[in-house]
């Protein structure tokens, strides 16, 4: 292993992030607002660190191996929210590091929980800063799953690694990863702009549409107010937003190869579109029935409008809100956390265990039950017609058992922390699914702020470990990676 | 003529077996000179041994002065080689391959003149798989046949008690079904063809074969026996190339299983067959039949490469209580012994697949040839061209044309037209004919009278 190699490299993704601060401190600048300075020390104090990083461990030399790409994207995860925290503890002394750590990881895993309250009085340039640093997770996420992640050999991509011809051959976008990158970067900023334009049209001030369209493309959920959507209550707003959600959530290869080709073909070819699309309309249909005749609401299209936005932007793992579905009957809550977990396409801004594990998983449950009735019977789990081989749905199964049992015991551990069931759970299932808020103390109209620091810390754990796709830091996590 | 075929395998020995019997000069090349050599001890044939598609395997065949290569080895690319070479350096003027791989198929550059120049592709897997497909959409048929273009169909039934014809003379059928013109053109009364005329009376045990258009064969076959419900499972023993285009062109509208011995082999095809059950067991496993339900299905087809196998997973299966079964015999003297007795169907490859290419090879303008029976009688679909004077059918009414005897014309199509032959039918040029032969014998005064004299050409 190369561990200083690996610190080199970090030190030039922290000098790159300092980069990144200069947006907000830009903005700050252009509108004279309070923060100022301490976006300016913020930059300050990150470049130095990274140079320093850099400076020590200039002189290292080696290839970088798996191992090494393992640690390098652990480190990364968990050093950049640090210095993603600056801005906050700078302009926000009260503020505990704990909480603002929260806050950081919350940002740049795109999972869109906050501790902060008072959002509207916050100046606009720390509100840009934590929209950005959903922007650049949603970014890292995509290059993560489409273009690392597959090289080190985990994520649902790697599931059409497989050298057979098919459909999905075509997945490998571009020979090379920084290609790749740019190529998906590339549509990842068109939806961007054209979200931004859409949120402003629908009647945004450019602000708060730059910072919506930040947070909708990197499925993120902060907001700028305290009442998240309701403040507009908008319902074209709102349309604006689903249908942003809607595409971020799917495939961002599929999207490159859409446009790259203009023509609808890769959707249809796209082994989870088809089934994700379905499960979120049908579930929109289901809850806003549900709503209306339990006498939630009492007109169909309200029914349809709150249902459509609330269900949309938790199973994306979005996590915006616009009506306290908190105090929907329990059902509709439970079955949008239950949708959270599964329905973001690989490759997508969203997390969960992903539409394509969960297909992988039924079909290879379906298998089971045929042996049993055909015990001779031989059948390859089968995605769009491509065979996925046997290694890989075990890898499927044990990351759904590494998932549940994650989210098993954390709701323990949350609640003998001293929470409610309700919060306990669903504290820790929105947060490896990276979803934001949960149900109970944690639900959309409130935050986070009422965890104690363990509890906060979990949670923080847990929205890296969902971001990571387990595997990744779990496995730095072993002693047998360590070993020489 | 002088013919060429490449290749010694079964589709090559059958082909080879039926042309020599026709007076013609055969080579046969293969690389396995213990084929060649079983061949040769049993036909008057030349072999050659050597790679098929070198040029000077093919100049020692004399394929210089060939006037036709058929190319039929188990490789796709041998055969494609060998046409290009053909016609490239020896200039073979017609030149058939065997293509499996339907990917070669997929653009006509690749086999037409800029390509392999290939005259005739033929796919006995294919031939196969749509004589079979036939038989799970007609069961009561033991042979269902096209002819231009599938608007007529020639079907084989066997008479059973209760069919409303059966212990009727043939005249009767036209007042059973007043509006379907329909033609009995030949009947096997205990293996001897009886030639039908309107006095002729069915008996049951009698196979029929019957011309008719093609959405009115079943109320034909009504006429013969009672009817079965129609086939919704099919049990396929063996996975091989015919199990596999079997299953993929069943799939999608019946319930399909497939069962096959080799490990790999069941991979692959769970792989590529969507809605088929792959079982992976020995066919003649009474256990694995008994646990996936033997007694319920429609249809059994054995389709493995292996005559014994076949027979006895058939039997089998017909004894454990499957309602039908289907078995592929390559053995002449096996489907003797076991048709009709025991198995429903058996089929001969070689007599069903070498049809199309045997019609390649008859003079006039046949378009198929089909063999009946197992190769007792042929069905010939020709095209009359010419006029009354070039030619001695074009112009003339069916009783003016002098057929050999056994020989009948059943039916005509005209354009879209169908007109099943009747004493006074006139044949006009560009008509296709289509010509039942009980006797083998008089096959190539048959041919000889659909060609155009001197003058017309």
């Amino acid at each position: 292993m190369h561990a200083l190699v690996v610190l080199r490299i970090l030190g030039l993704v922290v000098m790159l992030f300092a980069c990144c601060m200069l947006l907000p401190l830009g903005l700050s600048m252009a509108l004279g607002d309070a923060a100022l300075s301490a976006h300016a020390r913020s930059v300050l104090i990150t470049l130095v660190a990274g140079a320093a990083l850099w400076g020590l461990t200039r002189r290292a030399a080696g290839e970088l191996q798996i191992r090494d790409g393992f640690l390098l994207v652990a480190l990364v995860w968990t050093t950049l929210p640090a210095f993603a925290t600056l801005p906050l503890l700078l302009y926000m002394p009260g503020l505990s590091f704990t909480n603002a750590y929260f806050e950081a990881v919350s940002g740049l895993t795109a999972s869109g929980g906050t501790v902060l309250s008072g959002l509207d009085q916050l100046p606009p340039s720390i509100n840009l800063w934590r929209g950005f640093m959903i922007w650049l997770g949603g970014m890292g996420v995509i290059v993560l799953a489409v273009a690392i992640l597959p090289l080190l050999g985990v994520g649902g991509s790697q599931i059409f690694k497989a050298e057979t011809p098919g459909p999905m051959k075509d997945t490998k976008l571009t020979p090379r990863i920084a290609e790749t990158a740019k190529g998906l970067w590339l549509v990842y900023f068109a939806l961007t702009g054209l979200c931004l334009l859409a949120y402003r049209w629908a009647g945004m001030s450019w602000l708060d549409a730059q910072m919506h369209a930040f947070t909708t493309m990197g499925l993120g959920g902060f907001s700028t107010h305290d009442a998240s959507f309701a403040y507009w209550n908008s319902p074209k707003v709102e349309a604006v937003a689903i249908t942003f959600m809607m595409i971020a959530a799917v495939n961002f290869a599929t999207h490159f190869l859409a446009w790259r080709r203009l023509s609808l073909a890769p959707y249809r070819r796209d082994p989870e579109a088809g089934v994700y699309a379905l499960v979120l309309v049908g579930s929109v249909c289901g809850i806003a029935l549900y709503l209306y005749l339990t006498g939630v609401y009492s007109d169909p299209w309200s029914a349809l409008r709150f249902a459509a936005f609330n269900v949309v932007s938790v199973a994306t793992t979005t996590g915006y809100a616009n009506a306290d579905y908190n105090a929907w009957p329990i059902f509709a809550p439970l079955w949008m956390l239950f949708l959270c977990s599964f329905v973001s396409c690989s490759g997508s801004t969203g997390s969960g265990m992903k539409m394509i594990r969960a297909q992988i998983l039924c079909k290879q449950i379906f298998r089971e039950l045929l042996r049993i009735i055909h015990p001779r019977l031989q059948r390859p789990v089968k995605l769009s017609g491509m065979v996925i081989e046997n290694r890989i749905v075990l890898a499927v199964l044990a990351y759904v058992f590494v998932y549940v049992s994650c989210i098993v015991f954390c709701t323990l551990l949350l609640a003998a922390t001293g929470l409610d069931l309700l919060t306990a759970f669903s504290a820790a299932v929105a947060s490896i699914n990276n979803t934001g808020p949960g149900l109970g103390q944690v639900g959309p109209l409130s935050t986070y702020a009422v965890l104690s620091d363990v509890q906060i810390w979990v949670c923080s754990f847990l929205m890296l470990l969902g971001r990571l796709e387990l595997m990744t830091l779990l496995v730095v996590m072993t002693p047998a990676f360590w070993r020489k | 003529m002088k013919i060429v075929i490449l290749g010694a395998g079964q589709v090559g020995a059958s082909v080879a077996e039926s042309l020599v019997s026709e007076q013609n000069d055969i080579t046969v090349v293969d690389i396995d000179p213990a084929r060649l050599r079983a061949l040769q001890d049993r036909l008057d044939l030349r072999t050659v041994t050597g790679s098929a598609s070198h040029p000077s395997v093919l100049a020692a065949a004399g394929i210089d002065d060939a006037d036709l290569l058929i190319a039929v080895t188990q490789q796709d690319e041998t055969n494609l080689v060998a046409c290009k070479i053909a016609s490239l350096l020896f200039n073979v003027p017609r030149r058939i391959a065997r293509v499996r791989a339907t990917d070669y198929l997929s653009d006509e550059k690749v086999l037409g003149p800029d390509g392999f120049e290939v005259d005739l592709m033929i796919c006995p897997e294919q031939v196969l798989t749509d004589y079979i497909v036939k038989l799970v959409e007609f069961p009561e048929a033991l042979q269902v046949l096209d002819f231009a273009d599938g608007k007529v169909s020639l079907v084989a039934v066997r008479a059973y008690q209760g069919g409303p014809l059966v212990g009727h003379p043939i005249r009767e059928l036209r007042s059973h079904i007043p509006n379907i013109d329909a033609r009995i053109v030949a009947i096997f009364r205990k293996d001897t063809a009886v030639v039908p005329d309107g006095d002729t009376v069915i008996e049951a045990g009698d196979e029929v074969f019957c011309l008719a258009s093609a959405q009115n064969i079943r109320r034909v076959m009504i006429e013969l026996r009672r009817m079965d419900n129609p086939v919704k499972r099919v049990m396929i023993a063996g996975g091989g190339n015919i199990g596999q285009r079997l299953s993929q062109a069943l799939a999608a509208d019946y319930s399909v299983r497939v069962i096959e011995h080799n490990k790999r082999r069941c991979e692959l095809l769970a792989a590529t067959l969507e809605g088929v059950l792959v079982l992976n067991g020995d066919a003649t496993d009474e256990e694995l039949l008994e646990e996936e339900n033997v007694a319920e299905m429609d249809l059994f087809v054995a389709v493995t490469n292996d005559d014994e196998n076949n027979i006895m997973s058939s039997l089998l299966a017909k004894r454990m209580g499957a309602r039908r079964v289907v078995s592929l015999i390559n053995r002449k003297s096996y489907v003797d012994l076991v048709q009709g007795a025991q198995l429903d169907v058996a089929i001969s490859p070689a007599q069903a697949t070498i049809g199309r290419l045997l019609a390649h090879v008859r003079r006039g303008d046949v378009v198929a040839v089909h063999s009946l029976r197992r190769g007792a009688a042929e069905a010939l679909e020709a095209i009359v061209h010419g006029d009354r004077e070039s030619c001695r059918v074009t112009g003339r009414r069916i009783e003016e044309i002098d057929l050999p005897p056994g020989a009948r014309i059943g039916a005509i199509v005209r354009g879209d037209e169908v007109l099943m032959a009747h004493h006074d039918t006139q044949i006009l040029a560009e008509d296709h004919v289509i010509v039942f032969v009980t006797d083998k014998k008089t096959l190539p005064k048959v041919e000889r009278l659909f060609q155009v004299g001197a003058r017309f050409l």
